[in-house]
């Protein structure tokens, strides 16, 4: 019973708006549907949203694991209060994220005075774009490598000394291949999550067609010029890629637990 | 030797088999670092930024008219989509953890959807529901029901994109606890009902509590598919994350740090209480197999 | 009679399925076997005392159990041998050199975890290789010469063709084979073993033991191994070291430690026995304020403690001084039936064995003597 209740619920809520976007979608005609996925400006905007959350991605892989083992493995005053600070970008909302951000790193804001007198300008472009995405992407990679990390036997490190491994060889062949599948998943996460973010970067990023212009904002301008075909296909690219990395976490997880006999 | 001279070994407290010193203590300042630039200053300056000219002037902003109406509907909004997610996300995480079906994967799948896709898409499917030329338009429009660009749509809107939160939270609890308990209490007689009540919901209420904080944090601090939705009438259809969009956008640089004060206090609140249930009833009582 | 008797089948077997057996870097004694000398060892954890004063040489070339109950010591004895921990006090000798300032890595001691500890996302040949590929150049052998070294160890742990594979692609006893390859790849002067066998199951567990002692007769590296497992310390070692809460009880070959244990730590903990306050007085021994008939091997007057082995029994005729009981329970064991007795009117109970055709039944009255016994008396 409570298993119809759940199908009930889930068709009227998910089910019917995804119908409708893949009706308008059908709608469109494939003619129209190119002309539009391979406008300069709509290309432009896909590829600053991309390149902008695969460099966030990689950092947050980057930081996000140095991040996870120090608050696993190292015992030290204010570790409790970081380990709960770090699913904040979990619990704010964009908008604020958004406004705290653009004002630190404008060119009279805390951060982006340091830089503004070396000449480089942060907020507004590109990189303001990717700043953004760092904020929002890091729990992703932290909170799904750091289980792995609490559960890594160390009798296999103790093993690898006592085969006369230095502790950098240790980390390097041991420790990293055997976490390197959750932080494959965690940068999938984060890089997902980054490539469809607005609220935390329309007010950062300048927001200038062909520069500085992400993809969502562009849908967002299209709905507000009322034209629903253009917005829809945009919409539909987007979506599709979002399937694709779902599709590509799924079958990583398949994979490693062929190869090593365990799930991520 | 002499036999009876002891003395210490001078490495008897050093653990043999991890970093030295100096490799963990820069590691740790990286991260602190790291974390401090990213996550910790930007929380500061909101509040830094809202106090700039006194306490007495940001609360002066927080208490027009329209931030107000803004905060009145963000509260409205959360009391409707939260319940009605958190008891959806009870009845699936239930189904998932507890039964084999066909179509399970799909569920999941389906569940994840909303957390994956941006937030601007979502809003896109519900104009494209609702709007003109669409399919449910014109039939709640001869109702009189404005749905699009009004309070409903921006309801429905929260909810789409709140909703696996809960979900979320408990499908990984609850399948790691297993249906043992259950199975045990419905083999001494107990009807389902009872056995949720007494069994099911007592283990996962700490998941469950914490899904549901994030669920409410999330519905109140939604932006990208609210904005979408909303149509922007101020005191009407206008959220509090989108009463600070408004703000900034006017340079009213005040008030919208103030409202989004508001947002940032609930956000600490959020993870405290996380920390707090953590501590006390231990991690696995409360997350199951990580985000 | 022996404790456990060679299976010469079974040694036959084992034996025929040993290949390598003329590889250069197996015949017997090519290892430089080296000993171990622990010295006046102390280690604390956290307030904990898991160590106190304990010294031990261990002869090149010998295996040697290191057997206990949990919370003896034996693995954190283990474990500092390997390195991988420091001693509060003491020092470990390999040979004449003092090893306790040298790190795990120069120690070049083989261990082998009781889990495995193989390197999951690594093939076995990957594994095995691990500790020649992060020598330093200098000390490195060529890529060919690594690999033929290995393939010539999986050969001899009985493991051929299965260098492509993955651990979890193997059974357990196959996953500790690749452990101890492992571990024997980087020549090590001592081979140490964690509870190798106590992830197994018993047919395996069984399998491995004889094997074990015939890799350690071929190879003679000096090999302590840690078990809580009497029977393989005694069916395996040289000579065990049989440990209790942290000290040394008794060091001594297999037949002396089960024939002569000095305190009753030992005695209780390997084979079976029974046990009963008694009183000394003189040279004679009192039970229940009745003289049993024997003696009291020298221990001062005063209250002591008696223990005998179930099967190493005789019945007493009538009238002969003897324990004397009452059948409360009886139990079939292969051969042989054990019976439990009430004694000294019912405040004490011990087991003995009876021939399985005798007609005791519950509530029989049973009068006997150990043949052989142990008295040690109670401290203060």
């Amino acid at each position: 019973m409570t298993f119809g209740l759940a199908v009930l619920y889930l068709g009227l809520v998910i089910l019917i708006p995804l119908a409708g976007l893949a009706w308008r979608s059908a709608a469109l005609g494939l003619e129209d549907f190119w002309q539009i996925a391979t406008d300069p400006r709509v290309i432009a905007a896909l590829r600053t949203s991309f390149s902008t959350a695969f460099i966030a991605a990689v950092v947050n892989a980057v930081f996000g694991t140095l991040v996870a083992w120090v608050l696993v493995r190292y015992e030290f005053f204010g570790r409790r209060v970081l380990d709960a600070i770090v699913d904040l970008p979990f619990a704010l909302p964009t908008a604020v994220a958004g406004i705290a951000l653009t004002t630190l790193y404008a060119p009279t804001g805390w951060v982006g005075q340091l830089f503004a007198s070396a000449g480089i300008r942060i907020a507004y472009t590109p990189a303001g774009i990717v700043i953004a995405l760092i904020f929002i992407g890091l729990p992703f990679v932290v909170r799904t490598v750091q289980p792995v990390i609490e559960d890594f036997e160390t009798d296999v490190e103790e093993a690898a000394a006592l085969l006369g491994a230095s502790r950098l060889q240790t980390i390097v062949r041991v420790v990293l291949p055997a976490l390197f599948p959750a932080l494959l998943t965690g940068f999938s996460l984060a890089f997902g999550r980054a490539v469809g973010e607005y609220g935390s970067v329309i007010f950062i990023a300048g927001n200038l067609p062909y520069k500085s212009e992400i993809a969502p904002l562009l849908i967002v301008m299209r709905l507000e010029e009322f034209n629903y075909p253009a917005a829809t296909a945009i919409a539909t690219i987007m979506l599709v890629i979002a399937f694709g990395i779902l599709l590509s976490i799924n079958l990583l997880q398949a994979w490693s637990r062929r190869r090593f006999g365990h799930a991520l | 030797m002499p036999s009876d001279v002891r003395v210490p070994h001078p490495d008897a407290f050093r653990n043999p088999v991890t970093e030295s010193a100096v490799a963990r203590g820069t590691t740790i300042a990286i991260a602190v670092a790291f974390l401090a630039l990213v996550l910790i200053l930007p929380i500061v300056a909101v509040f830094s930024e809202a106090l700039r000219r006194g306490l007495d002037v940001a609360l002066a902003a927080v208490s027009e008219p329209e931030p107000l109406a803004a905060v009145r509907l963000t509260l409205t909004i959360a009391a409707i989509a939260v319940p009605l997610n958190t008891v959806f996300g009870i009845c699936a995480a239930w189904a998932i953890a507890k039964f084999d079906f066909k179509g399970k994967t799909f569920l999941i799948t389906l569940i994840d959807l909303p957390f994956s896709v941006s937030p601007v898409i979502s809003g896109l499917v519900y104009v494209l529901l609702f709007g003109s030329g669409s399919l449910l338009g014109p039939f709640f429009a001869s109702a009189g029901i404005q749905v699009l660009f009004a309070v409903p749509g921006v309801v429905l809107a929260t909810i789409f994109v709140t909703f696996p939160f809960v979900a979320r939270e408990l499908i990984p609890l609850m399948q790691s606890q297993g249906s043992g308990d259950e199975e045990a209490a419905i083999a001494l007689g107990a009807s389902g009902w009872q056995t949720f009540l007494h069994v099911t919901l007592p283990n996962i209420k700490w998941g469950l509590l914490y899904g549901v904080l994030l669920c409410n944090a999330r519905a109140m601090g939604e932006f990208g598919a609210v904005a979408v939705v909303s149509g922007r009438l101020r005191g009407e259809t206008v959220t509090m994350p989108l009463e600070i969009e408004i703000l900034y956008n006017e340079y009213n640089f005040v008030a919208a740090f103030a409202v989004a004060s508001l947002l940032a206090f609930l956000a600490l609140v959020t993870l405290v209480l996380k920390a707090l249930l953590e501590r006390i009833y231990g991690r696995d009582h409360v997350t199951g197999a990580g985000h | 009679m022996g404790i456990i008797e060679t299976d010469s089948a079974a040694a036959a077997a084992v034996d025929k399925a040993l290949p390598g057996f003329g590889s250069a870097l197996f015949r017997s004694g090519s290892v430089d076997a080296v000993g171990v000398r622990i010295e006046r060892v102390r280690k604390t954890f956290e307030r904990f005392p898991a160590l106190h004063d304990v010294s031990l040489d261990i002869r090149p070339g010998e295996l040697i159990a290191l057997l206990g109950p949990s919370g003896s010591g034996k693995t954190t004895l283990l474990r500092l041998i390997a390195g991988l921990d420091f001693p509060n006090e003491g020092a470990v000798y390999f040979g004449d050199e003092d090893a306790s300032h040298k790190t795990v890595q120069e120690r070049n001691v083989g261990f082998v975890f009781q889990h495995y500890a193989l390197f999951r996302h690594m093939t076995v040949m990957e594994n095995v290789t691990f500790g020649l590929r992060v020598r330093r150049r200098s000390v490195r052998p060529p890529k060919a010469e690594i690999r033929k070294r290995a393939l010539e160890l999986l050969d001899f742990v009985q493991l051929a063709g299965l260098e492509k594979r993955y651990p979890n692609q193997l059974s357990g006893g196959q996953r500790q084979r690749v452990a101890l390859a492992r571990a024997l790849a980087i020549e090590p002067r001592v081979l140490l073993l964690d509870e190798p066998f106590g992830a197994l199951d018993a047919q395996v567990r069984k399998g491995l033991r004889r094997w074990l002692r015939e890799v350690h007769d071929r190879t003679g590296h000096t090999t302590v191994f840690v078990t809580h497992d009497q029977e393989e310390a005694l069916e395996l070692a040289d000579r065990v070291v049989v440990m209790s809460q942290g000290r040394i009880e008794q060091v001594g070959g297999p037949d002396e430690v089960y024939d002569h244990p000095n305190s009753p730590a030992v005695f209780s903990f390997i084979g079976e026995s029974s046990r009963l306050p008694v009183i000394a007085a003189g040279n004679r021994l009192d039970f229940a304020d009745r003289p049993i008939g024997l003696d009291a091997q020298q221990v001062r007057d005063g209250a002591a403690v008696l223990f005998f082995r179930p099967h190493d029994v005789e019945f007493a005729e009538p009238g002969e001084q003897a324990i004397v009981g009452t059948v409360v329970g009886s139990r079939r064991t292969e051969g042989t039936r054990q019976i439990e007795l009430e004694v000294g009117g019912a405040k004490h109970r011990v087991d003995i064995e009876i021939p399985v055709g005798h007609p005791a039944t519950t509530r029989s009255r049973i009068a006997f003597r150990p043949r052989r016994w142990k008295v040690y008396p109670v401290p203060g």
